[in-house]
Protein backbone atom coordinates (compact mmCIF):
# COMPACT_ATOMS: atom_id res chain seq x y z
CA UNK A 1 0.00 0.00 0.00
CA UNK A 2 2.77 2.42 0.93
CA UNK A 3 4.11 2.86 -2.59
CA UNK A 4 7.07 4.99 -1.55
CA UNK A 5 7.81 2.70 1.42
CA UNK A 6 11.44 1.87 2.15
CA UNK A 7 12.02 -1.43 3.88
CA UNK A 8 14.45 0.15 6.37
CA UNK A 9 11.93 0.69 9.14
CA UNK A 10 12.80 1.76 12.67
CA UNK A 11 13.63 -1.38 14.63
CA UNK A 12 11.06 -0.66 17.35
CA UNK A 13 8.17 -0.20 14.89
CA UNK A 14 8.46 -3.49 12.99
CA UNK A 15 7.64 -6.50 15.13
CA UNK A 16 9.96 -9.43 14.40
CA UNK A 17 7.17 -11.76 13.27
CA UNK A 18 6.35 -9.59 10.27
CA UNK A 19 8.32 -9.46 7.02
CA UNK A 20 7.84 -5.73 6.43
CA UNK A 21 5.84 -2.68 7.48
CA UNK A 22 3.22 -3.25 4.80
CA UNK A 23 2.46 -6.77 6.04
CA UNK A 24 2.34 -5.52 9.66
CA UNK A 25 -0.10 -2.76 8.69
CA UNK A 26 -2.33 -5.17 6.74
CA UNK A 27 -2.41 -7.57 9.71
CA UNK A 28 -3.34 -4.89 12.25
CA UNK A 29 -6.04 -3.48 9.96
CA UNK A 30 -7.52 -6.95 9.46
CA UNK A 31 -7.36 -7.61 13.21
CA UNK A 32 -9.29 -4.42 13.96
CA UNK A 33 -11.92 -5.28 11.34
CA UNK A 34 -12.44 -8.75 12.83
CA UNK A 35 -12.84 -7.14 16.27
CA UNK A 36 -15.37 -4.67 14.83
CA UNK A 37 -17.32 -7.58 13.27
CA UNK A 38 -17.69 -9.03 16.80
CA UNK A 39 -18.74 -5.57 18.01
CA UNK A 40 -21.52 -5.53 15.39
CA UNK A 41 -22.96 -8.64 17.06
CA UNK A 42 -22.36 -7.19 20.55
CA UNK A 43 -24.64 -4.24 19.75
CA UNK A 44 -26.71 -6.51 17.47
CA UNK A 45 -27.99 -8.53 20.42
CA UNK A 46 -29.50 -5.48 22.10
CA UNK A 47 -30.77 -4.18 18.73
CA UNK A 48 -32.55 -7.51 18.14
CA UNK A 49 -34.27 -7.20 21.54
CA UNK A 50 -35.30 -3.69 20.48
CA UNK A 51 -36.70 -4.99 17.15
CA UNK A 52 -38.77 -7.68 18.89
CA UNK A 53 -40.32 -5.35 21.48
CA UNK A 54 -40.93 -2.58 18.99
CA UNK A 55 -42.97 -5.06 16.92
CA UNK A 56 -44.82 -6.29 20.01
CA UNK A 57 -45.53 -2.77 21.43
CA UNK A 58 -45.48 -0.33 18.46
CA UNK A 59 -47.80 2.29 20.03
CA UNK A 60 -45.96 2.28 23.38
CA UNK A 61 -42.55 2.65 21.69
CA UNK A 62 -43.84 5.65 19.70
CA UNK A 63 -45.27 7.25 22.83
CA UNK A 64 -42.07 6.62 24.82
CA UNK A 65 -39.82 7.88 22.01
CA UNK A 66 -41.81 11.12 21.82
CA UNK A 67 -40.41 12.01 25.27
CA UNK A 68 -36.89 12.18 23.78
CA UNK A 69 -35.69 15.49 22.35
CA UNK A 70 -35.03 15.09 18.60
CA UNK A 71 -33.01 18.33 18.50
CA UNK A 72 -30.51 17.03 21.08
CA UNK A 73 -30.21 13.74 19.19
CA UNK A 74 -29.74 15.50 15.85
CA UNK A 75 -27.13 17.93 17.23
CA UNK A 76 -25.21 15.02 18.76
CA UNK A 77 -25.38 13.17 15.44
CA UNK A 78 -23.75 16.13 13.66
CA UNK A 79 -21.14 16.45 16.47
CA UNK A 80 -20.18 12.79 16.08
CA UNK A 81 -20.11 12.95 12.26
CA UNK A 82 -17.85 16.00 12.63
CA UNK A 83 -15.52 14.02 14.91
CA UNK A 84 -15.35 11.32 12.24
CA UNK A 85 -14.32 13.97 9.71
CA UNK A 86 -11.46 15.21 11.93
CA UNK A 87 -10.45 11.58 12.63
CA UNK A 88 -10.33 10.86 8.88
CA UNK A 89 -8.14 13.95 8.40
CA UNK A 90 -5.90 12.74 11.27
CA UNK A 91 -5.35 9.39 9.54
CA UNK A 92 -4.64 11.24 6.28
CA UNK A 93 -2.04 13.47 7.88
CA UNK A 94 -0.45 10.58 9.81
CA UNK A 95 0.66 9.16 6.45
CA UNK A 96 2.66 12.27 5.65
CA UNK A 97 6.16 13.23 6.75
CA UNK A 98 7.30 16.57 8.13
CA UNK A 99 6.53 18.90 11.04
CA UNK A 100 3.54 20.49 9.30
CA UNK A 101 1.66 17.18 8.98
CA UNK A 102 2.64 16.27 12.55
CA UNK A 103 1.02 19.52 13.77
CA UNK A 104 -2.04 18.76 11.64
CA UNK A 105 -2.18 15.20 13.02
CA UNK A 106 -2.01 16.32 16.65
CA UNK A 107 -4.51 19.12 16.02
CA UNK A 108 -7.07 16.92 14.30
CA UNK A 109 -6.72 14.20 16.97
CA UNK A 110 -7.26 16.81 19.70
CA UNK A 111 -10.31 18.10 17.80
CA UNK A 112 -11.64 14.53 17.52
CA UNK A 113 -11.31 13.94 21.28
CA UNK A 114 -12.88 17.35 21.97
CA UNK A 115 -15.92 16.64 19.76
CA UNK A 116 -16.27 13.20 21.39
CA UNK A 117 -16.27 14.91 24.80
CA UNK A 118 -18.88 17.43 23.62
CA UNK A 119 -21.08 14.49 22.61
CA UNK A 120 -20.70 12.91 26.07
CA UNK A 121 -21.39 16.24 27.82
CA UNK A 122 -24.61 16.72 25.83
CA UNK A 123 -25.55 13.09 26.56
CA UNK A 124 -24.94 13.68 30.30
CA UNK A 125 -27.31 16.66 30.41
CA UNK A 126 -29.86 14.60 28.48
CA UNK A 127 -29.52 11.71 30.96
CA UNK A 128 -30.00 13.99 33.98
CA UNK A 129 -33.10 15.53 32.37
CA UNK A 130 -34.54 12.04 31.80
CA UNK A 131 -33.78 11.08 35.42
CA UNK A 132 -35.45 14.24 36.67
CA UNK A 133 -38.49 13.46 34.52
CA UNK A 134 -38.80 10.00 36.11
CA UNK A 135 -37.90 8.17 32.88
CA UNK A 136 -35.11 6.03 34.35
CA UNK A 137 -36.38 2.40 34.62
CA UNK A 138 -36.92 1.13 38.13
CA UNK A 139 -39.13 1.93 41.12
CA UNK A 140 -39.06 5.69 40.36
CA UNK A 141 -40.22 5.26 36.74
CA UNK A 142 -43.25 7.38 35.95
CA UNK A 143 -44.98 7.46 32.56
CA UNK A 144 -48.39 9.01 31.87
CA UNK A 145 -51.02 7.06 29.96
CA UNK A 146 -51.72 3.41 29.29
CA UNK A 147 -48.25 2.38 28.11
CA UNK A 148 -46.25 2.67 31.34
CA UNK A 149 -44.83 -0.91 31.42
CA UNK A 150 -43.75 -1.18 27.76
CA UNK A 151 -42.51 2.43 27.93
CA UNK A 152 -40.25 1.35 30.79
CA UNK A 153 -38.98 -1.39 28.47
CA UNK A 154 -38.22 1.24 25.82
CA UNK A 155 -36.27 3.35 28.33
CA UNK A 156 -34.38 0.25 29.56
CA UNK A 157 -33.25 -0.30 25.96
CA UNK A 158 -32.55 3.43 25.57
CA UNK A 159 -30.21 3.52 28.57
CA UNK A 160 -28.52 0.19 27.74
CA UNK A 161 -27.91 1.06 24.08
CA UNK A 162 -26.84 4.69 24.57
CA UNK A 163 -24.89 3.72 27.72
CA UNK A 164 -22.90 1.03 25.90
CA UNK A 165 -22.35 3.50 23.05
CA UNK A 166 -21.16 6.20 25.49
CA UNK A 167 -18.79 3.67 27.11
CA UNK A 168 -17.32 2.87 23.70
CA UNK A 169 -16.96 6.57 22.97
CA UNK A 170 -15.25 7.23 26.35
CA UNK A 171 -12.75 4.42 25.62
CA UNK A 172 -12.24 5.93 22.14
CA UNK A 173 -11.50 9.37 23.62
CA UNK A 174 -8.88 7.81 25.93
CA UNK A 175 -7.22 5.95 23.05
CA UNK A 176 -7.24 9.06 20.84
CA UNK A 177 -5.61 11.04 23.68
CA UNK A 178 -2.80 8.46 23.99
CA UNK A 179 -2.28 8.39 20.21
CA UNK A 180 -2.24 12.22 20.14
CA UNK A 181 0.42 12.34 22.88
CA UNK A 182 2.59 9.90 20.91
CA UNK A 183 1.96 11.80 17.68
CA UNK A 184 3.16 14.99 19.39
CA UNK A 185 6.50 13.23 19.98
CA UNK A 186 6.76 12.56 16.22
CA UNK A 187 6.06 8.85 16.52
CA UNK A 188 4.05 8.47 13.30
CA UNK A 189 5.00 9.00 9.66
CA UNK A 190 4.51 7.52 6.19
CA UNK A 191 6.41 4.40 7.30
CA UNK A 192 4.67 3.73 10.63
CA UNK A 193 1.16 4.97 11.36
CA UNK A 194 -0.74 1.76 12.18
CA UNK A 195 -2.08 2.89 15.60
CA UNK A 196 -3.60 6.05 14.11
CA UNK A 197 -5.19 4.01 11.33
CA UNK A 198 -6.84 1.37 13.55
CA UNK A 199 -7.89 3.95 16.16
CA UNK A 200 -9.64 5.69 13.27
CA UNK A 201 -11.44 2.47 12.30
CA UNK A 202 -12.70 2.06 15.89
CA UNK A 203 -13.81 5.70 16.07
CA UNK A 204 -15.77 5.50 12.82
CA UNK A 205 -17.43 2.28 14.01
CA UNK A 206 -18.69 4.06 17.15
CA UNK A 207 -20.05 6.75 14.79
CA UNK A 208 -21.84 4.08 12.71
CA UNK A 209 -23.49 2.66 15.87
CA UNK A 210 -24.89 6.12 16.69
CA UNK A 211 -26.07 6.57 13.07
CA UNK A 212 -28.42 3.62 13.73
CA UNK A 213 -29.30 4.45 17.35
CA UNK A 214 -30.47 7.99 16.47
CA UNK A 215 -33.41 7.03 14.19
CA UNK A 216 -34.27 3.88 16.20
CA UNK A 217 -34.56 5.73 19.53
CA UNK A 218 -35.42 9.35 18.66
CA UNK A 219 -37.46 9.11 15.45
CA UNK A 220 -39.82 6.16 16.17
CA UNK A 221 -43.33 6.95 15.04
CA UNK A 222 -42.71 10.68 15.23
CA UNK A 223 -45.07 11.29 12.31
CA UNK A 224 -47.71 9.18 14.09
CA UNK B 1 -2.67 2.98 -9.58
CA UNK B 2 -5.51 4.49 -7.55
CA UNK B 3 -4.48 6.43 -4.44
CA UNK B 4 -4.41 4.30 -1.29
CA UNK B 5 -6.49 6.89 0.56
CA UNK B 6 -8.87 9.63 -0.52
CA UNK B 7 -8.01 13.30 -0.05
CA UNK B 8 -9.49 15.61 2.63
CA UNK B 9 -11.76 17.24 0.03
CA UNK B 10 -13.53 13.90 -0.42
CA UNK B 11 -13.86 13.60 3.38
CA UNK B 12 -15.47 17.05 3.56
CA UNK B 13 -17.89 16.08 0.76
CA UNK B 14 -18.82 12.87 2.63
CA UNK B 15 -19.29 14.89 5.85
CA UNK B 16 -21.63 17.35 4.10
CA UNK B 17 -23.62 14.46 2.61
CA UNK B 18 -23.93 12.83 6.07
CA UNK B 19 -25.19 16.10 7.61
CA UNK B 20 -27.67 16.47 4.74
CA UNK B 21 -28.95 12.92 5.24
CA UNK B 22 -29.34 13.59 8.99
CA UNK B 23 -31.53 16.62 8.18
CA UNK B 24 -33.46 14.51 5.66
CA UNK B 25 -34.19 11.73 8.16
CA UNK B 26 -35.37 14.22 10.83
CA UNK B 27 -37.66 15.85 8.25
CA UNK B 28 -38.96 12.49 6.96
CA UNK B 29 -39.75 11.34 10.52
CA UNK B 30 -42.15 14.27 11.03
CA UNK B 31 -43.74 14.03 7.57
CA UNK B 32 -46.53 11.58 8.49
CA UNK B 33 -45.39 8.80 6.19
CA UNK B 34 -47.13 6.13 8.27
CA UNK B 35 -45.84 2.59 7.91
CA UNK B 36 -43.09 3.76 5.54
CA UNK B 37 -41.39 6.01 8.09
CA UNK B 38 -39.49 3.15 9.74
CA UNK B 39 -38.33 1.77 6.39
CA UNK B 40 -37.22 5.23 5.25
CA UNK B 41 -35.37 5.96 8.52
CA UNK B 42 -33.49 2.64 8.35
CA UNK B 43 -32.70 3.11 4.64
CA UNK B 44 -31.20 6.55 5.32
CA UNK B 45 -29.23 5.18 8.30
CA UNK B 46 -27.89 2.32 6.17
CA UNK B 47 -26.88 4.77 3.43
CA UNK B 48 -25.03 6.92 6.00
CA UNK B 49 -23.29 3.89 7.53
CA UNK B 50 -22.25 2.70 4.06
CA UNK B 51 -20.71 6.11 3.28
CA UNK B 52 -18.74 6.03 6.56
CA UNK B 53 -17.53 2.47 5.90
CA UNK B 54 -16.59 3.07 2.26
CA UNK B 55 -14.84 6.46 2.62
CA UNK B 56 -13.90 7.18 6.26
CA UNK B 57 -12.98 3.52 6.91
CA UNK B 58 -11.32 3.19 3.47
CA UNK B 59 -13.08 -0.03 2.46
CA UNK B 60 -13.45 1.36 -1.05
CA UNK B 61 -9.72 1.94 -1.29
CA UNK B 62 -8.26 -1.01 0.63
CA UNK B 63 -7.89 -4.73 0.07
CA UNK B 64 -10.91 -6.70 -1.12
CA UNK B 65 -10.57 -9.03 1.87
CA UNK B 66 -11.37 -6.18 4.29
CA UNK B 67 -14.65 -5.65 2.43
CA UNK B 68 -15.42 -9.36 2.90
CA UNK B 69 -14.96 -8.99 6.70
CA UNK B 70 -17.12 -5.85 6.77
CA UNK B 71 -19.93 -7.53 4.80
CA UNK B 72 -19.61 -10.65 7.01
CA UNK B 73 -20.28 -8.50 10.10
CA UNK B 74 -23.49 -7.15 8.57
CA UNK B 75 -24.46 -10.58 7.24
CA UNK B 76 -24.17 -12.29 10.62
CA UNK B 77 -26.26 -9.52 12.19
CA UNK B 78 -28.88 -10.12 9.48
CA UNK B 79 -28.92 -13.86 10.35
CA UNK B 80 -29.51 -12.99 14.01
CA UNK B 81 -32.33 -10.50 13.34
CA UNK B 82 -34.08 -12.46 10.55
CA UNK B 83 -34.20 -15.77 12.40
CA UNK B 84 -35.31 -14.22 15.71
CA UNK B 85 -38.08 -12.29 13.94
CA UNK B 86 -39.05 -15.38 11.92
CA UNK B 87 -39.70 -17.03 15.29
CA UNK B 88 -41.40 -14.10 17.06
CA UNK B 89 -43.65 -13.04 14.17
CA UNK B 90 -44.95 -16.52 13.39
CA UNK B 91 -45.71 -17.75 16.93
CA UNK B 92 -49.40 -16.88 16.64
CA UNK B 93 -49.68 -19.10 13.56
CA UNK B 94 -49.61 -22.15 15.82
CA UNK B 95 -52.35 -21.50 18.42
CA UNK B 96 -51.35 -24.54 20.44
CA UNK B 97 -48.01 -22.93 21.34
CA UNK B 98 -49.44 -19.63 22.59
CA UNK B 99 -49.22 -19.56 26.37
Amino acid sequence: MAEAGHSQAPVSSLKHHFDDMEQQQAASTLGMWVFLATEVLFFGGALTVYAVYRLVYPAAFSAASNHLDVRIGAVNTVVLIGSSLTMAIAVWSARRNGPRSTRMLVGSLAMTALLGSVFLAIKATEYSAKLAAGLFPGPAFRFPGAHARPAELFYSLYFVLTGLHALHLAIGIGVVAVVAARAARGRYDLEYHGPVEITGLYWHFVDVVWIFLFPLLYLVGRGG
Amino acid sequence: MAPAHPSPSIYVAVFMTLVGLTALTVWAASAHLGAWSGVIALSIATTKATLVVLYFMHVRYGERFIAVVAVAGAFWLAILVVFVLADVLTRSWLPILVR
